[in-house]
């Protein structure tokens, strides 16, 4: 870890300032995934500024939604009433991530903006064109067992966002506030926010150098309120997914209404399935038609030696919790 | 004096669940670990490792790390002072790996040092080590024994020289072909890393030119001190090596790796006591790992499921110097009556360090090898695998032709199934349902050898009721405080809270280190030792004292039990050790004693040959008894047959160890074993990029070890059992044990889950996913 300079920010402008000031500076609230890359030296920032005393807290029903400040830490926002009850899938896969001890420490913020888990992007050791573009990816050839099979590039193929909220948050239409140093606010639907790799998988976000994430809005539907966040993984706790799926259904007259997909570890990004949700609505809730849902999802994708499991796990995965929150 | 005992001391202390006497030092941190030792004027050292698996240093650039604030010195194989001999020129080399990084530019593996900084804080040396910019001239690396590159050979010798890489029992192909039944697989053992909770460390302290002090994290302070004094020219008595306490080692601590002596000569490079501390991603590329490894048995047998047959190779990837692989058949040859048996080792060089023992090394993939072939077969016949295990039974070792000194695995497997419940199991795989969930049941049967070893210890009896006792031994964490503790108790007759054991110093008396579960059984013999050499003498203090009850007494007409002097013709005729001393005047008084586990002890104590009266048979030589403890595991797991995840529902092992002298310590002991095994089993996988031969989950977050959520509860007994042959008390090790045979008992309850057999572990969802793709 290199030396920095540490700075408090009193104000969301100063903070964003001081970021636009220096493109060398990085934002840190709970830091858990920062620090670990700072010692590895993955990311190295001359400058760490501060935001833990912005006001960007709080969890609250509003006309929009529910919004929480970006500034909570998981565990808080795991287990706030609000969201046990309306959104089941997004206290599940808040309280199904990480441990403890990290769920404690670790904002909402953060947890959007984590990196991925590719060994080859976390070891300075190997090529990565995520790390430093045009080194190349051993991991085409290499140990993919966890990386993509959706969304992938020939230039990448990490899950850059390996974690589960945002996976729950996608599937539930979630927007995310971003807040520049003009103190101008804009609204990115979380399906907008992160980028696919294509040629450039070091630009993992729309979020601008002086940006800061400041809120999450989750649209109220019924389709939230029954909604469903599954994950497998060999290790019961403290692991990433194999494959997760977000699910969350609105059935009306033995019919579905409303469907909402996305998967987890399976993509670049948090992979949203309208192909598997137009399969599904208008249907009655059937193993069948999950399973035509299932395989909608996946139609896409491109499986590699060691990751051609996922195609038929995420399909499982999915036909599980669709199952599970019609029952 | 009665020391030929033919039954095992007489215990009022010993087996008590007794909590941890340094319990109360760890929980509030007053237990000082390697790493958290400190003496005035200490720098911090820090490793910078090599980014390459293979080629040469061409140029070392430290120029920006030099000019970082508070750096004392930066050594690279330039300047780094020299040993006096390297590893491979000390005649016999007592650590598995015999290459010693920085003695020139040549890069051998990845992960290997390449540079040293010494700096007075250790984020200013850690900051300092990323700053120097190594380029290095690369080649292809060999990153395996699967890699195109890499060509199998017969290494003749295994284990540093130890045993043959090719044994032979019998006329194994020739039955083998013959068998009614043949069955043939092929098992894969990832490679897995020990990955204890406290890292290796170093704290290195030269007290002049010629005396060295070493605050170690080992398992074995003689090792190590041994390794030190050939590689410095050095007389042993010149190095001190201290390890107080250990935070789990698992065997990665019970070798020499280069750390240590790098941080010893930086040390003298800058002539100020140095500490340093392996991160945990550098605990992979530095204190070695289990290979990774792939083993074919061919398993013949009788119509009626008796063995006739096992032949066994092995393939494994060693480095590019030594010779070291799990000796996996020792296992295969022993566990079960059968006639002819043969093991096949072939080894081929890669860049990666060499491998080391781990937590039951050979027995563990071993096992899972022969209880997996073993289910099968049982299936294949439509027996209970506990039935196959018993129409198998060996009631001498097949091995070598010996009587057992004591075998209670029959105990074992009828206790086992009672608590397990077995009787309940369905055995057609596949049938039981739990839900969405197959339910399996499957059990495993466990062995480890009891390692002929020695040591001594030191006992001091003060007047007024308090003993020290010291033994140079080691505390992995597993109560080696705390069972010596009570061992003294015992033997001089005093409460545990007025003993106190020291341990884990080379100036205490030499014992052996904590590995191949040989720790408890012999530290316990020398403390016996040693107690005994004060028994004597406090016998013959009373008999010549005109106040004693015993005086005028012979000697050998006296006996001591609990701390108590008796006539052994009249018991109530005597008095305590302590009364006796009191009345001498002398304020204390000292004995010392080596003590034999195992083979030894029992050639001492009984004769080479005299071995066992009742063995008659011609088949058995003579030359004493084979040592081994024995065990079973039963387990429940629910397998998800459509996302492939498998979690353990119940556990149950059931023990045969001899004496248990914690029942407390013991039982988590036997706990960690099956968590331990259930790691490998389930989850344990370290991943060597094949291009670079390098890890890319290296540390706690890839490398995934069970966590609470993943154990059920597990339920340990010992089954009594008496052993007179291997030491005083009767006590077995147990490190080892709990682990041998977990993999194959959760892979052969996964087949009665599934009706699939899983023989690559670890055996993760994609493997049961794509198991169950296939037909059963």
């Amino acid at each position: 870890m290199n030396n920095f300079s540490y700075y408090q920010a009193d104000k969301a402008k100063d903070a964003t300032s001081a970021k636009r000031a220096d493109k060398s500076a990085a934002f840190i609230a709970g830091g858990t995934t920062l620090l670990d890359l700072m010692k590895l030296n993955v990311e190295n920032h001359d400058q760490l500024i501060d935001v833990n005393t912005l006001p960007f807290r709080g969890v609250e029903m509003t006309k929009n939604g529910l919004r929480i400040g970006a500034l909570e830490r998981m565990s808080d926002v795991g287990e706030h009433p609000l969201v046990v009850k309306n959104f089941p899938a997004v206290s599940q896969s808040l309280l199904l991530a990480a441990s403890a001890q990290l769920r404690n420490m670790a904002s909402i913020g953060g947890n959007i903006l984590q990196r991925t888990r590719c060994g080859y992007f976390r070891d300075t050791a190997f090529p990565c064109n995520k790390r430093e573009p045009g080194t190349g990816c051993p991991a085409l050839e290499g140990d993919h067992r966890n990386l993509a099979i959706l969304g992938t590039s020939e230039a990448c193929i990490a899950t850059s966002y390996p974690g589960d909220l945002s996976v729950a948050l996608t599937a539930l239409d979630a927007v995310l506030t971003l807040e520049n140093a003009k103190g101008k606010q804009r609204e990115v639907p979380i399906t907008r926010f992160y980028l696919l790799p294509g040629s450039t998988p070091q630009k993992e976000t729309v979020l601008e150098d002086d940006e800061l994430l400041v809120a999450v809005t989750i649209p109220q539907t019924v389709a939230a309120q029954k909604s469903l966040y599954l994950k497998v993984r060999e290790r019961t706790s403290y692991a990433y997914a194999l494959a997760s799926a977000a699910v969350g259904l609105e059935v009306q007259g033995g019919i579905i209404r409303a469907a909402k997909v996305a998967l987890g570890g399976v993509g670049t990004q948090p992979w949203r399935s309208p192909e598997a949700e137009k399969m599904l609505v208008g249907k009655a809730p059937s193993e069948a038609v999950f399973r035509a849902a299932a395989e909608a999802a996946l139609r896409g994708a491109k499986p590699r030696e060691h990751n051609a499991f996922k195609v038929e796990m995420a399909q499982n995965t999915l036909v599980r919790a669709l199952s599970e929150v019609a029952a | 004096m009665e020391t030929n005992q033919t039954k095992n001391a007489p215990t009022n202390v010993v087996g008590k669940p007794l909590d941890r006497v340094d319990g109360p030092a760890k929980v509030t941190g007053a237990a000082r670990y390697s790493a958290e030792i400190s003496v005035p004027g200490t720098v911090y050292g820090v490793l910078k490792t090599s980014t390459i698996a293979k080629g040469r240093i061409t140029s070392i650039d430290t120029s920006r790390a030099a000019k970082e604030p508070g750096i004392i010195t930066i050594l690279t194989h330039e300047n780094l002072p020299k040993p006096a001999k390297t590893p491979q020129q000390v005649e016999k080399w007592r650590a598995a790996q015999s290459y010693l990084p920085m003695q020139d530019a040549q890069v051998q593996y990845a992960g290997q040092p390449v540079a040293l900084v010494v700096a007075d804080t250790l984020e200013r040396a850690t900051q300092a080590a990323a700053l120097i910019n190594v380029t290095y001239q690369a080649e292809a690396p060999i990153d395996s024994f699967h890699d195109p590159k890499a060509e199998l050979f017969d290494p003749q010798k295994i284990q540093q020289g130890k045993k043959d890489s090719h044994v032979v029992r019998g006329n194994p192909q020739q039955a083998f072909d013959g068998a009614a039944i043949r069955h043939e697989a092929t098992y894969v053992h990832a490679i897995n890393h020990h990955s204890p909770m406290e890292p290796a460390a170093t704290l290195a302290v030269w007290e002049g030119a010629d005396k060295l002090t070493v605050y170690e994290s080992s398992q074995n302070v003689t090792m190590h001190q041994g390794a030190l004094a050939d590689l410095l020219g050095m007389p042993r008595e010149q190095i001190r090596v201290v390890t107080k306490y250990i935070g789990g080692g698992f065997g990665c601590k019970g070798s020499f790796w280069p750390h240590t002596i790098l941080t010893v000569l930086a040390a003298k490079a800058v002539n100020r006591p140095v500490k340093l501390a392996l991160t945990r991603q550098q605990m992979f590329t530095g204190v070695g790992h289990r290979e990774d490894q792939e083993q074919t048995l061919k398993m013949g047998t009788t119509a009626d499921g008796k063995l006739v047959s096992l032949v066994h190779t092995k393939r494994a990837t060693t480095s590019p110097w030594d010779n070291y692989t799990e000796s996996n058949g020792k296992i295969l040859d022993m566990l079960y009556a059968c006639p002819n048996y043969s093991t096949t080792y072939e080894l081929a060089r890669a860049n990666v360090m060499t491998s080391v023992w781990m937590r039951a090394p050979g027995e563990a993939p071993g096992s899972f090898a022969l209880e997996s072939s073993l289910d099968d077969v049982a299936n294949q016949l439509g027996l209970d695998p506990l039935e196959i295990r018993l129409r198998n039974y060996a009631d001498y070792d097949h091995s070598n032709g010996k009587p057992w000194s004591s075998k209670s695995l029959k105990q074992c497997y009828a206790r086992g199934a009672e608590l397990f419940g077995w009787d309940k199991r369905q055995a057609k795989p596949g049938q039981n349902r739990r839900g969405r969930l197959l339910v399996g049941h499957g059990m495993a049967t466990a062995s480890y050898p009891v390692h002929s070893s020695q040591g001594t210890a030191r006992v001091r009896l003060f007047a007024d009721g308090h003993a020290v006792v010291e033994a140079g031994a080691t505390d992995l964490g597993t109560g080696t405080y705390t069972v010596m503790t009570q061992v003294s108790a015992d033997a001089l007759g005093l409460a545990p809270e007025k003993i106190r054991f020291e341990l884990g110093d080379t100036r205490l008396p030499t014992a052996p280190g904590s590995g191949g579960s040989v720790a408890a059984g012999t530290v316990a013999s020398s403390i016996m030792a040693a107690a005994e050499d004060v028994w004597d003498k406090v016998v013959k203090m009373a008999v010549a004292d005109k106040k004693s009850p015993l005086y005028k007494a012979k000697p050998a007409d006296v006996k001591v039990e609990l701390g108590r002097m008796f006539l052994t013709k009249d018991p109530q005729k005597g008095e305590t050790l302590v009364a006796a001393l009191v009345r001498s005047g002398q304020p204390d008084i000292e004995g010392s004693g080596t003590g034999k586990y195992g083979a030894g002890y029992e050639e001492k104590n009984f004769g080479q040959n005299g071995a066992d009266p009742n063995n008659d048979s011609k088949e058995k030589k003579t030359g004493g008894h084979s040592m081994h403890s024995f065990g079973a595991h039963f387990c429940e797991v629910e397998v998800d047959p459509d996302l492939g995840t498998v979690r353990i529902t119940r556990w149950v092992g059931v023990h045969g160890a001899g004496t248990v002298l914690n029942l407390k310590t013991a039982t988590s002991q036997m706990i960690g074993g099956a968590i331990y095994g259930i790691g490998a089993a389930l989850m344990e996988e370290t991943h060597r990029d094949a291009s670079f031969a390098r890890y890319t989950n290296a540390d706690l977050a890839g490398y995934h070890i069970p966590v609470n959520a993943d154990i059920p509860e597990i339920k340990v007994e010992f089954v009594p059992e008496s052993d007179p042959y291997i030491n005083y008390l009767g006590v077995k090790g147990i490190g080892e044990l709990g682990m041998v045979g977990v993999a194959a008992a959760v892979g052969n309850a996964i087949f009665n889950a599934t009706g699939r057999r899983l023989r690559h572990l670890p055996i993760t969802p994609d493997k049961v996913l794509e198991a169950l793709r296939q037909p059963a």
